[in-house]
């Protein structure tokens, strides 16, 4: 306990240090506002939308994906398969959670990357639908998990209502069951949005690294993450503004992040009814 | 014969919960299955509108024929036999809707044609929930009381102009004065409907039901008019239940 509030803490202060030293030379409006983004060329700009306009790109395509497919998995957990079946299936999905996210980036690269452009013969090598893609699979365990959770929590004896005025199973789910428990498939969704926008890994290696505004899903763009290891892997001089810029991108991801998990864990443990 | 059970049993899993039942029920009355807890008369009454089906490890044996068809046939839908055998539960369950959306959801998913406003007055009048509700239509069903959320889910049931509308202890969960009112209510509801209803409390089976099944350790012991069941009752067992020796 006393370790991980450690942790925290110091990780805390090194990003308001840094982060300080980073604002004593370019203004927090030019920061926030400012849509260009090249810190390695001069003259330098440092206009952090265009990273989060990347970071929203993977966000809103891995949800767009993952969401659909996750209800739907987790419906058939709950209402369709066996008692048996369920047993199985749980745990081979959550096994998705434990693949090495590098392993997930080898993965969009040289398995979906080509897919997607032998649809799209324009889409560069580099692009924000394999990122997203990619980062759907690895949010779809964490979807369907909570969502199987919380349909299960659905009291049996309202569906049973339900079947008892001549619904179908697929009636039951979408009319009753789905709307039941929307503020905790929200949950779901938001914890899920709050992993999405910190992975790194994948979308580093599928996505690129060219700071583009809008969303942009058949072009190379670059995440908030995908900059950070950038500028961690040595392309930038220890103590230099470059190097003091992945700071600030660090700590408006950390309160982003934070923000997510703060309303999703809100959302999760919300005492109480099933929803009205 | 309107419902008609042949040599029914049920079990859960290894366990015999009800055997061998024979049983014929008429149109247009209100029947009382009574018996000690644990006797059975839920599951026979489940078995009617194959809610058993949703119990893991259930299994049915023997025949229930609804208006000439063994419902555990072939070719039989139990969705659509359920929209035409209705049910009241234990606790009141409306949907998370409003209570206009509880009316018309049944009916409005089975394909109902006519119009809803008139439905859903036709349905909240037969359950005498009207007066309390009628200027608070598209409120949530939540926001009403217990009682008022036991009528509402038997106007829902009432909504679906079914045959027959089976209740499994429908006030068990609810006050005296409640209770009174849906009993009132299923009173009205004879002729324009056959009621089934179980309830572990024998009073209640005297006030409302016009034949009385007594049920013990999953067999049927004695059916006949509720009159002769709680004045001259043909078995030893039944007459040690209806004058409290056990039970």
């Amino acid at each position: 306990m006393a370790v991980t509030l450690l942790t925290t803490v110091t990780v805390i202060a090194m990003l308001a240090k840094e982060s300080f030293v980073f604002f004593s030379e370019v203004s927090i409006v030019d920061f926030l506002m400012g849509t260009e983004w090249h810190p390695l060329l001069v003259p330098q700009s440092f206009g952090v939308l265009p990273l989060v306009f990347g970071t929203m790109t993977i966000v809103i395509g891995s949800v767009l994906i993952a969401l659909p497919c996750g209800l739907m998995v987790a419906v058939y957990l709950s209402e369709y398969t066996s008692a048996k079946g369920r047993k199985f299936l749980k745990p081979s999905l959550e096994i998705l959670a434990g693949i090495p996210t590098i392993v997930y980036g080898y993965f969009a690269l040289t398995f979906i990357t080509p897919i997607i452009k032998s649809i799209y013969p324009d889409a560069e090598v580099f692009n924000g639908l394999s990122g997203s893609i990619v980062v759907a699979v690895m949010i779809l365990p964490m979807i369907s998990s909570l969502c199987d959770d919380a349909f299960r929590s659905v009291p049996s004896h309202l569906k049973q209502g339900a079947f008892a005025v001549g619904a179908n199973t697929f009636e039951v789910v979408s009319q009753i069951l789905i709307p039941a428990s929307k503020t905790r498939i929200g949950a779901a969704v938001i914890l899920a949005v709050s992993r999405a926008i910190g992975e790194t890994m994948a979308v580093t290696l599928a996505a690129g690294a060219t700071p583009k505004m809008g969303l942009q899903f058949l072009e190379s763009i670059q995440t908030m993450t995908a900059y950070i290891v950038q500028v961690s892997l040595g392309d930038t001089p220890q103590g230099g503004i470059e190097y003091q810029s992945s700071f600030a991108v660090g700590a408006l991801l950390f309160l982003m992040t934070l923000v997510m998990n703060l309303i999703g864990h809100q959302l999760v443990f919300k005492k109480g009814k099933y929803d009205s | 014969m309107f419902i008609e059970i042949k040599n029914l049993d049920i079990f859960y899993g290894q366990k015999k919960a009800v055997k061998n039942i024979n049983l014929k029920v008429k149109k247009g009355l209100v029947t009382a299955m009574i018996g000690p807890s644990g006797c059975g008369k839920s599951t026979l009454l489940r078995s009617l509108n194959r809610m058993n089906d949703f119990i893991p490890g259930a299994r049915v044996e023997g025949e229930v024929n609804f208006l000439g068809k063994n419902i555990y046939g072939k070719n039989i839908d139990p969705v659509e036999l359920r929209s035409k055998i209705g049910m009241v539960f234990q606790k009141p369950n409306p949907f998370p809707k409003s209570i206009y959306n509880n009316i018309i959801w049944g009916p409005k998913i089975n394909g109902y044609e006519g119009d809803f406003d008139e439905l859903v007055e036709e349905a909240l009048k037969g359950a005498a929930l009207w007066d309390e509700v009628k200027d608070r239509l598209h409120e949530s069903a939540f926001a009403l009381s217990g009682g008022q959320q036991q009528r509402l889910c038997i106007a829902r049931a009432v909504a679906m102009k079914p045959e027959v509308i089976l209740m499994d202890e429908p006030c068990s969960a609810l006050d005296p004065k409640s209770t009174l009112r849906v009993e009132k209510l299923i009173n009205d509801l004879k002729g324009k409907f056959s009621v089934i209803i179980v309830t572990h409390n024998m009073q209640q089976a005297a006030r409302v039901s016009d034949e009385t099944c007594f049920m013990y350790e999953g067999e049927l012991i004695e059916h006949d008019k509720t009159e002769t069941i709680f004045t001259k009752p043909a078995h030893k067992k039944t007459e040690d239940y209806i004058t409290g020796r056990f039970g």
